[in-house]
């Protein structure tokens, strides 16, 4: 039985495999069939992935407490909606966009401000740099403490985790127009809000997306992560650890792959705001993203 | 993006915002704590003058908000008063995290380095992998680490290994699309010629992509490195609080030991800096081995 199963799995996987080696290799003529091509070859691969993950579970017979199989996990994703739904209301929808929200405005905010003082942005961005880099969920504990168990406190951390990529790269993004393009803004006698307006602004724009991107996983991350250190009774972080002492595998993978297409939404939402904003930019007019 | 050059420079400013920083903190601490700082007072039955109040909210044993020194004087009495074996020593709790990262950060560079050689020579690797990839960092994949942490510990794994996973998984993404870029990096004439020399797909790679991709591969490691120690510590966390600076800070939460958290995230900033920092100074001396020009180094 377990042979059996192991050399089935090897057979889809070799299959699947000499199947997209086949695809790439097609020649295609119209845009069209190239483009489902570079579709279809992921979406095999990660339907591969799947059958695999439910072929060798049920067939190695893998308890379900280490890893279930994905119709399990489905089945209970689906029986517990109402909970998913809570959960996703109170970690993403006041948590996390609170304080994306509040992070990312003061991160620009303050960006700006410290754009006409040479002195605050010697100061400041070192230290701006230095602090992305920090594991800045750790403050956790310490927002629990301050704001409560509820969504105030899992705002905070957010706050103070995306400030920090969003002020550092608005500054370079700010830095981004040319010598040739301000000359230019100056012999229009323009000023500063006017240069701001119609030339540094829209050459930053590339430079803030990148940041509001980086800060949508940081802000899902901070969420959870933050839940971990005391939640009231609803949340995807509570969840998760709760589920977990509770041996109860199948509700976590639900709740993550949740958290898994709510990250992916919130990405790609940006991503596409991106692609309208910055339809001058190389990178879009290529045709990647 | 900062030169050398310029740090000596912006020196000044940054201690002036550190300053002003230090002296916001105080007065934060000051009107934080007061309010508890007197309801001690007034618990014990002591008269006090409003001073006294003031000075003791810089003081309290668990206070809201700890004044820096305080957490001064707790890091130097956990890290050089006690021996570094202790269980209260926070050099241990350090080190048990550095371990845990070191291991993930390697395994992840090495993981994602040859993830990427497979990507560049193979079109359907790249084809099927590299979206999944992307996808998977939109996933805020430290919500995994719990139950990662909770099964390997029920098949038998615990200890570092765990946790040095989830640092592998968090740090082979950024090493994975810059070494892809990085080896894409050389350009067409560049290809040509090593064609011209009738140079073998192995021979292109160690000449030309691997040494084109060397500032890719540090770029990745610096951002790799810190989110390796994110990754560590947040893996402490569903453990129950057995050793490392995770550890430290959920114990501390329980206990409301705010001094142990804040030392314990001081520590944790002090590792997260002087390993991005070591890797710096690895790039340059590589970059500087490699014969490049120290005006490029700097770009």
């Amino acid at each position: 039985m377990i042979a059996t199963t192991v050399v089935v799995a090897v057979g889809i996987w070799l299959a699947a495999w000499g199947l997209n080696e086949y695809l790439v290799r097609v020649k295609t003529r119209s845009r069209q069939s190239a483009r489902a091509v570079n579709l279809a070859v992921p979406a095999l691969f990660g339907i591969t992935l799947l059958i695999l993950w439910e072929l060798l579970t049920r067939g190695l017979h893998v308890p379900e407490i280490i890893l279930p199989a994905p119709s399990v996990i489905l089945a209970t994703g689906l029986g517990a909606l109402p909970i998913l739904y809570a959960d996703f209301q109170q970690t993403v929808l006041k948590s996390v966009l609170a304080g994306y929200t509040i992070g990312c405005s003061s991160g620009l905010a303050v960006a700006l401000l410290i754009d006409r003082s040479p002195f605050l942005k010697k100061g400041l961005l070192p230290l701006g740099n230095f602090v992305s880099a920090l594991p800045i969920v750790g403050i956790a504990p310490i927002a629990v403490m301050w704001f409560g168990f509820d969504w105030p406190s899992k705002a905070a951390v957010i706050v103070v985790m995306t400030f920090f990529p969003m002020l550092v790269n608005t500054q370079a993004g700010l830095a981004a127009a040319g010598h040739m393009e301000r000359d230019l803004m100056r012999t229009y006698a323009a000023s500063w809000w006017q240069s701001m307006v119609k030339l540094r602004l829209p050459a930053a724009w590339p430079f803030i997306f990148n940041a509001l991107k980086i800060n949508s996983t940081l802000a899902m991350i901070g969420a959870i992560v933050a839940e971990f250190f005391g939640a009231p009774v609803y949340g995807m972080g509570f969840r998760i650890s709760t589920e977990m002492g509770r041996m109860n595998t199948a509700m976590v993978w639900a709740e993550i792959v949740v958290a898994a297409i709510v990250g992916s939404i919130f990405y790609g939402m940006i991503a596409l705001i991106e692609r309208r904003v910055t339809f001058w930019h190389p990178s879009v007019r290529g045709g990647q993203a | 993006m900062e030169k050398p050059g310029l740090l000596r420079e912006s020196a000044f400013p940054i201690v002036v915002v550190i300053l002003v920083v230090v002296i916001f903190w105080y007065a934060a601490a000051l009107l934080m704590n007061h309010g508890a700082a007197l309801d001690s007072l007034k618990l014990k039955g002591i008269e006090t003058t409003p001073l006294q109040g003031w000075l003791l909210s810089l003081a309290l044993e668990r206070p809201l908000l700890p004044a820096p020194h305080q957490i001064a004087v707790e890091m130097w009495n956990t890290t050089a008063q006690l021996s570094v074996t202790s269980k209260r020593s926070l050099v241990y709790h350090a080190w048990v995290t550095l371990s845990a990262t070191l291991v993930g950060f390697g395994l992840g560079t090495a993981l994602g380095v040859l993830l990427a050689i497979g990507i560049v020579h193979n079109r359907a690797m790249d084809k099927s992998l590299m979206p999944w990839i992307i996808a998977s960092q939109t996933i805020p994949i430290l919500a995994v680490a719990p139950m990662l942490i909770v099964v390997l510990n029920a098949v038998g794994i615990s200890g570092l290994l765990p946790k040095a996973l989830i640092s592998t998984y968090l740090s082979f993404f950024p090493v994975v699309v810059g070494m892809v870029k990085g080896l894409r990096s050389p350009e067409t004439i560049q290809f040509d010629l090593m064609h011209t020399y009738f140079a073998s797909s192995s021979q292109i790679f160690w000449k030309l992509r691997w040494p084109a991709s060397v500032p890719f591969l540090f770029a990745s490691l610096k951002v790799a490195v810190a989110i390796a120690l994110i990754g560590a510590i947040v893996g402490e966390l569903p453990t129950g609080a057995v050793a490392g600076l995770g550890a430290r800070l959920l114990s501390g939460s329980y206990y409301g030991q705010t001094i142990q958290i804040w030392s314990a995230l001081f520590m944790a900033a002090f590792l997260a800096g002087g390993l991005v920092l070591i890797v710096g100074l690895v790039e340059k001396l590589v970059a500087r081995t490699m014969g490049a020009k120290p005006e490029r180094m700097a770009a």
